[in-house]
């Protein structure tokens, strides 16, 4: 059976080039980068030149990068650094209704420590009004935190807008480009970023690690301590093998962005006509030009996620959905409820997330035997049953 | 994640449509938990003679509501009341801890059509 793997926003494979220079750096090159012998020396030249290697994918200075665990913990580092550094200048913080469990969360935890938060609202195709960012900022606001791209619905914001306005504010701006990052272009300087979150297994590095871009002046407050690494930043021995291979996935990521932007979006393109062709009932979820390459959401009315993505992985394909039989709660995507979706709808999205391996073949393998997958679970559906009934 | 049982009920799930001159209806759920069963049955001299259902909801939902119809059809509808959604999720070798409680309700439908057919029996 073929497999097609469309889950490339959770997780991607690594790159063969980059498990070779990750495991080079466990087995020979293992020094410890602050270590005085040639040993860490070596090490240390390839933590710098990581650093630049990432660096240069969004146009910062190598200094400006703190290596860290992945996206949730620079979400984390980005939003309490911040708000605990500035804490004296205001309390108020404006983020979004569809960001990141790690932003929303991390939001929500201050807000138990005397912050205030406003959640911003997005329309229906999940975009943030620069209106609304306009009238929520007031006097004591000191940090706007906007998704680059959702990882749901991959709609791009227009955070160069509000970075902008933050700056003309003279307040700080974050923004967790874990999904856009490799995938359309980011140049923090030009789009007035002031700190910005990016991960490693999303561009086909390794699990654990990432960083956060933190411009030169912006102040944080550290959330460990005990060492001099990363500027004190983010104290404890690096993750040297995980962070060159980052490096390297991040210069290959950049090398081979605008091919990827042209193949993945056709390809994206194709699967969301052939599916809306093919079976009726099927809304497109999330803005349908301004999106993220590789994004494909949508949902099928009078079915479940659940359902369709095990009756997908019967067929070899590997998808996601906002379903909350899929979520581990009993609500369904909060991406999906605030761009104003009913709950049967959230219910029955899909999401499938192409790669740079995605072929042509591969989507119209997804084509051929989407339709029918839809239609069984129709067939056993009460919904679709009682429509059919009240339209005959 | 899920038993075999749960995966050949999901995949070949038995008894599904709507009974013909069904004399009993019952559902249960809504869209917004995202499950919802809706069972009809056609009751005989107190025995089931057909049942038959719709789900909308994921595997666990679709399972269990074909389970129960294998489990009660031929069976007197107080033998029928007696079965329990957890005795519904043993017979499929159980289900996932989570799935216990949202979409484990295939016998609350049953029950309900039982009493639906008694009402107007």
């Amino acid at each position: 059976m073929r497999k097609v793997y469309l889950d490339h926003s959770a997780t991607t494979p690594v790159r063969r080039e980059v498990a070779k220079i990750v495991s080079e750096y466990m087995l020979d090159r293992f020094g410890n980068p602050s270590s005085i012998h040639s040993y860490g020396q070596e090490a240390k030249t390839a933590l710098e030149k990581a650093r630049s290697q990432v660096a240069d994918l969004i146009n910062a200075d190598a200094a400006e990068i703190i290596f860290t665990s992945g996206g949730t913990e620079a979400d984390n580092l980005a939003i309490m650094g911040v708000a605990q550094a500035n804490a004296t200048k205001g309390n108020h913080i404006i983020t979004s209704a569809i960001e990141h469990h790690a932003v929303l969360d991390t939001c929500k935890e201050l807000e138990k420590e005397g912050f205030e938060v406003t959640f911003l609202p997005v329309d229906e195709d999940g975009l943030v009004s620069l209106e609304d960012v306009k009238k929520a900022i007031k006097q004591e606001t000191i940090l706007i935190t906007i998704m680059h791209a959702n990882n749901e619905v991959g709609t791009i914001e227009p955070i160069e807008e509000i970075g902008k306005l933050a700056r003309e504010h003279g307040i700080i701006f974050h923004t967790d480009a874990v999904q856009s990052l490799g995938k359309v272009p980011i140049d923090v300087k030009e789009m007035n970023i002031d700190l910005l979150t990016g991960s490693g297994h999303k561009i086909y590095g390794p699990k654990g690690t990432g960083f956060l871009y933190v411009r030169k002046g912006i102040k944080l407050k550290p959330r460990a301590f005990g060492g001099e690494q990363e500027r004190k930043r983010r104290p404890g021995t690096e993750n040297l093998p995980g962070i060159v291979g980052l490096g390297l996935a991040a210069e290959l990521a950049g090398k081979e962005m605008e091919e990827e932007r042209v193949n993945q979006a056709s390809l994206r393109d194709k699967l969301i006509k052939g599916l809306r062709e093919s079976i009726p009932h099927v809304r497109l979820n999330g803005h349908p030009h301004q999106r993220i390459p590789s994004n494909v959401n949508v949902s099928f009315a009078y079915v479940e996620g659940e359902s369709l993505l095990l009756s997908l992985d019967a067929c070899g394909i590997a998808a996601s959905s906002g379903s909350a039989c899929t979520s581990g709660t009993l609500d369904p995507s909060h991406v999906l409820l605030a761009m104003g979706l009913t709950h049967e709808m959230a219910h029955g999205s899909v999401r499938m997330t192409l790669g740079k391996d995605t072929t042509e073949e591969d989507i119209q393998y997804v084509l051929d035997n989407f339709p029918a997958i839809v239609e069984r679970l129709r067939m056993m559906s009460p919904l679709y049953y009682q429509r059919q009934k009240e339209s005959v | 994640m899920y038993s075999e049982k749960v995966m050949d009920h999901f995949t070949n799930p038995r008894n599904v449509g709507e009974v013909e001159h069904a004399n009993g209806l019952g559902e249960v759920g809504n869209v917004v938990c995202g499950d919802i069963m809706r069972i009809s049955l056609l009751v005989e001299d107190n025995i089931i003679k057909d049942v038959k259902f719709r789900t909308f909801g994921c595997a666990a939902a679709i399972a269990t509501s074909s389970m129960v119809t294998e489990m009660v059809k031929g069976k007197t509808i107080q033998e029928a009341l007696e079965i329990s959604n957890k005795a519904v999720a043993e017979a499929l070798d159980g289900l996932p801890p989570v799935k216990m409680h949202c979409s484990n309700l295939a016998a609350d439908a049953l029950h309900k059509a039982i009493k639906d057919y008694l009402k107007t029996a």
